[in-house]
């Protein structure tokens, strides 16, 4: 069996025809060809494959194709506009909140539905909600610092 | 990690789910997907199809009726957090809400999924049980409803039949002077509950005059804590009394059905429990207005 979608990814609709069994992840990675959304742990534990599903934060690798039919999809890919970067892919970058990675795409999806829900958190508070994405580089440090600048930078209007 | 291939039909209405499931008696229901999903890619399971409620209308949200909470089974943890409905009239569940996972995961997983999966090591199990919530039912002979009593009747088996869905969740609204609370010892890495405590006590005339406590993450199922309860009704809630009550707890606990695994064995989970159930209990008291 075969079923029709329609899912708008960074603002780009796509109608395919997917197998009842395509996650997310693989319909972006796979069928779509945008490779920052990542595949990490598979059991929706590490977050890599965070992206934004109606503007909130879901794991792709824990959601099906079909499910998604009908919703508009951004990914790592979709947050940079007019070749200006978003203030939290500056900010990981200013602040070196990465090291490999391979995180970094969750980690910022991650981190962007943190600032939806909180403009300005505090270190304890970007700990909290960040925990369902896992770095084995960094040790975290630099990402919360990364986090901080970038809520600053919103805050400030500046983005 | 690849599910088994299967059909996939989308249902409009309950009624139109439940023919579905006539149609299809192999099929399994699909709302957020966070506890069915993972069970498919592991291959623990292998339904002929899937029917997925997850667009239903009617079936999301949280109204209050007729001195009940009444929870739409496609309401997700995160809605449960965030609802005020819940903050001031069942402070555990939206507590216990909250702990569940992390952000992404609260964002798509639904209680109604949660509670029919019934995993022992998810968290809303115990406090529906605490706060006697009631289950409603729907097959394609009408609705049916369950006390939380009878309906989590095992290991990841509840009242719900093979053709049946659970449409929505009531827990009657609180009362002045009561309070309730959860409190978690989460497995480091997956954050399901190693043991979990929820408690609702009710103080009148600065006593207990009524107390719910209840398990999870340790049993099968989740149990209500007679023992911890009857020591503390009639007792100021002092912290002695709490404490004292809370070491009661492994009377309401039989020995071969606490579970263990290499994390947490049964013996250690066994010996622990009371410190949540103190937690839990302390907290409830505090937010008895």
């Amino acid at each position: 069996m075969t079923i029709p979608v329609s899912i708008t990814v960074n603002g780009r609709r796509y109608d395919r025809e997917v197998e009842p069994r395509l996650l997310l992840v693989h319909f972006i990675r796979d069928v779509l060809g945008l490779t920052g959304t990542k595949v990490g742990c598979d059991t929706s534990q590490c977050g890599s494959c965070t992206v934004l599903l109606d503007g909130v934060s879901a794991k792709a690798c824990t959601c099906l194709a079909v499910q998604a039919d009908g919703a508009s999809v951004t990914t790592i890919e979709g947050l940079a506009s007019d070749s200006e970067l978003h203030p939290l892919q500056e900010s990981f970058w200013n602040k070196h909140g990465l090291q490999c990675g391979y995180c970094t795409p969750g980690m910022i999806m991650a981190s962007h539905e943190l600032l939806r829900c909180n403009a300005d958190p505090s270190a304890e508070e970007i700990r909290h909600g960040l925990e369902g994405n896992m770095c084995r580089c960094t040790g975290y440090q630099n990402i919360v610092r990364s986090v901080r600048e970038a809520a600053e930078t919103m805050q400030g209007g500046t983005s | 990690m690849f599910a088994p291939q299967f059909d996939y039909y989308r249902a409009s209405s309950v009624a139109e789910a439940a023919a579905l499931l006539e149609q299809h008696p192999d099929a399994k229901v699909l709302a957020g997907g966070h506890s069915l999903i993972p069970v498919l890619k592991l291959r623990l399971a292998a339904p002929s199809a899937l029917i997925d409620i997850g667009r239903i209308d009617g079936m999301r949200g949280i109204r209050e009726e007729a001195g009940q909470i009444v929870i739409g089974a496609l309401t997700t943890h995160a809605e449960l957090a965030a609802s005020v409905t819940l903050q001031s009239g069942a402070t555990a569940l939206s507590e216990a809400a909250g702990m569940i996972g992390d952000p992404a995961v609260r964002n798509r997983g639904t209680i109604g999924g949660n509670v029919a999966h019934a995993d022992p090591a998810s968290d809303l199990p115990a406090v529906l049980r605490c706060l006697g919530a009631e289950f409603a039912i729907a097959g394609s002979s009408g609705t049916r409803t369950v006390d939380a009593a009878d309906f989590f009747e095992g290991l990841m088996t509840t009242a719900v039949e093979e053709h049946e869905i659970l449409t929505a969740i009531s827990i009657p609204s609180g009362s002045g002077g009561q309070g309730s609370a959860y409190a978690k010892f989460s497995h480091p890495a997956s954050r399901y509950a190693v043991i979990g405590a929820a408690a609702s006590v009710t103080v009148a005339d600065g006593v207990c005059s009524a107390a719910s406590v209840a398990l999870g993450g340790l049993v099968p199922a989740p149990v209500r804590a007679a023992a911890v309860e009857d020591a503390l009704v009639g007792k100021a809630l002092s912290a002695d009394a709490i404490a004292d009550a809370a070491r009661c707890v492994g009377d309401s606990l039989a020995d071969d059905e606490v579970l263990g695994d290499v994390y947490a064995s049964a013996e250690y989970r066994s010996a622990v429990a009371h410190v949540w159930v103190n937690r839990a209990l302390t907290a409830a008291a505090a937010r008895c207005g």
